[in-house]
């Protein structure tokens, strides 16, 4: 089969954002989707540390310190952007008014429950930020992550083993291997990658799923 | 004639006491009013409780307020960064005490502070172990987690321009805490670049009105990207 690679996994996802949408992309995976967003689309992106749109990264040398986004990196902002406090940010979220937001995760399990924030390690420190508040806020919550760790386990699991960012929050998950639905009669299979069957996907992840109608990425 | 201004950094934080609950403003370095944050290390208050939504970045601003020892507690959401070493290694040897709260939690308990709320019944966190031991609430079919509100003795905070009645305007996402700290502490202290005539600042754009501030000092512009100990994290 045919893994897709990290900027497959986000054009993939990118896809699935609607012209007009209102959008959170998470740290890490996720910024990968911004660009990948259709042109021909205004999407306006947000970022929890107070801006709605959002533009892409600026030249070398424009860097603007008081202009980053959440993962603390310096960016853009588009003509018609705004700026606004923190409340303000997370009353959007909280409040249903962004559309989708797009969070990478270490598991989620089958009735949506997102583990993202912490492995709950006895010596890791615990650092939360906005991951739960996202993942209750948008109205449409993506996840977006390898289908497997690198030890091969499923990170789509019956119930998750870390602690939980969320419950029953999860919409959507994007993998490497899969489109799924988290619907509540269970995981609905809506795209796998050419080569891998619905039995071969339910054997590596251990977990019952049905096809929507099991069709091979074009 | 009411003039909040005052002239050095020194005078603006010369009563903050021992024990003190003090607010800074600044997601990372942005907003980050370190030159008020190094007058407080050097002004020697301790056994103080910060809240910010890091615990320092690099070994400047609140890292080194951190290192010097100055703080028992404190409240923020997201602690761990590639550049908290200073953070990371007091709350290794037990010499520092935790309380995290989600982003948004930590946004809204402080709004809440200023508007006068008793408490507020919140989505976010629910079910999770950062509600845990906390009273919840099912509303409309959807659970709930009781907060309170976070208020302060004193806010240290940095906007862009400011004038002696104390109104003030922030620059781009420096803004981020500022407004909600302002209106949530005893005595809210400003570093401000620039200093306006009273009825310079348009005030259809004063995001933060004087009511909410107590001191103004002007503080020179530094190349923040530049800085030392800054790094993208």
């Amino acid at each position: 089969m045919n893994k897709l690679n990290r900027d497959q996994m986000a054009a993939r996802v990118a896809r699935d954002i609607p012209e007009g949408a209102v959008v959170n992309l998470g740290i890490g995976l996720p910024t990968l989707v911004a660009n990948h967003l259709p042109r021909d689309r205004e999407i306006l992106l947000h970022s929890e540390n107070g801006v709605l749109g959002m533009g892409p990264a600026p030249a070398a040398g424009d860097e603007d310190y008081d202009l980053i986004n959440a993962g603390k990196q310096p960016v853009t902002l588009l003509r018609g952007g705004s700026f606004f406090h923190h409340a303000d940010s997370f009353g959007m979220m909280r409040g249903g008014h962004l559309d989708f937001c797009v969070l990478g995760a270490f598991q989620v399990s089958a009735c949506g429950d997102l583990a993202n924030w912490h492995t709950g390690a006895a010596d890791a420190i615990p650092a939360v930020g906005g991951a739960m508040d996202l993942a209750i806020g948008a109205k449409q919550v993506f996840v977006m992550m390898e289908h497997l760790t690198k030890q091969g386990e499923s990170k789509i699991v019956e119930h998750c083993s870390y602690p939980l960012t969320g419950v029953a929050c999860v919409n959507r998950i994007y993998t490497d291997l899969a489109v799924i639905d988290v619907t509540s009669q269970g995981l609905r299979v809506i795209e796998m990658v050419e080569g891998l069957s619905l039995d071969e996907l339910m054997s590596l992840s251990g977990v019952p799923m049905r096809s929507a109608q099991a069709e091979a990425y074009a | 004639m009411i003039n909040k201004i005052v002239s050095t950094v020194e005078q603006a934080v010369a009563d903050i006491g021992d024990g003190a609950t003090v607010m800074i403003g600044g997601f990372g370095p942005a907003g980050q009013p370190e030159e008020l944050i190094d007058a407080l290390i050097a002004q020697g208050a301790r056994d103080l409780t910060i809240v910010n939504n890091n615990a320092g970045n690099g070994e400047t601003g609140l890292a080194a307020l951190l290192k010097a020892r100055r703080v028992r507690k404190i409240i923020c959401s997201f602690p761990r960064q590639v550049d908290s070493q200073v953070f990371d290694g007091l709350y290794r040897a037990g010499h520092i005490e935790l309380e995290l709260v989600p982003q948004g939690n930590l946004a809204e308990r402080i709004r809440a502070a200023g508007a006068g709320i008793g408490g507020f019944f919140t989505p976010t966190a629910y079910g999770t172990d950062l509600a845990r031991g906390k009273e919840t609430r099912l509303i409309n079919g959807r659970g709930y987690v009781l907060e309170f509100p976070i208020h302060a003795d004193v806010a240290l905070i940095k906007a862009e321009r400011g004038d002696r009645w104390g109104n003030l305007v922030y620059r781009k996402t420096a803004r981020n805490f500022a407004p909600i700290m302002a209106a949530a502490a005893k005595c809210t202290i400003v570093q401000v670049h620039e200093i306006a005539e009273l009825g310079a600042i348009d005030p259809e754009a004063i995001i933060t009105p004087g009511i909410f501030v107590k001191r103004v000092v002007r503080v020179e512009r530094a190349a923040i990207g530049s800085r030392a100990g800054f790094q993208a994290a």
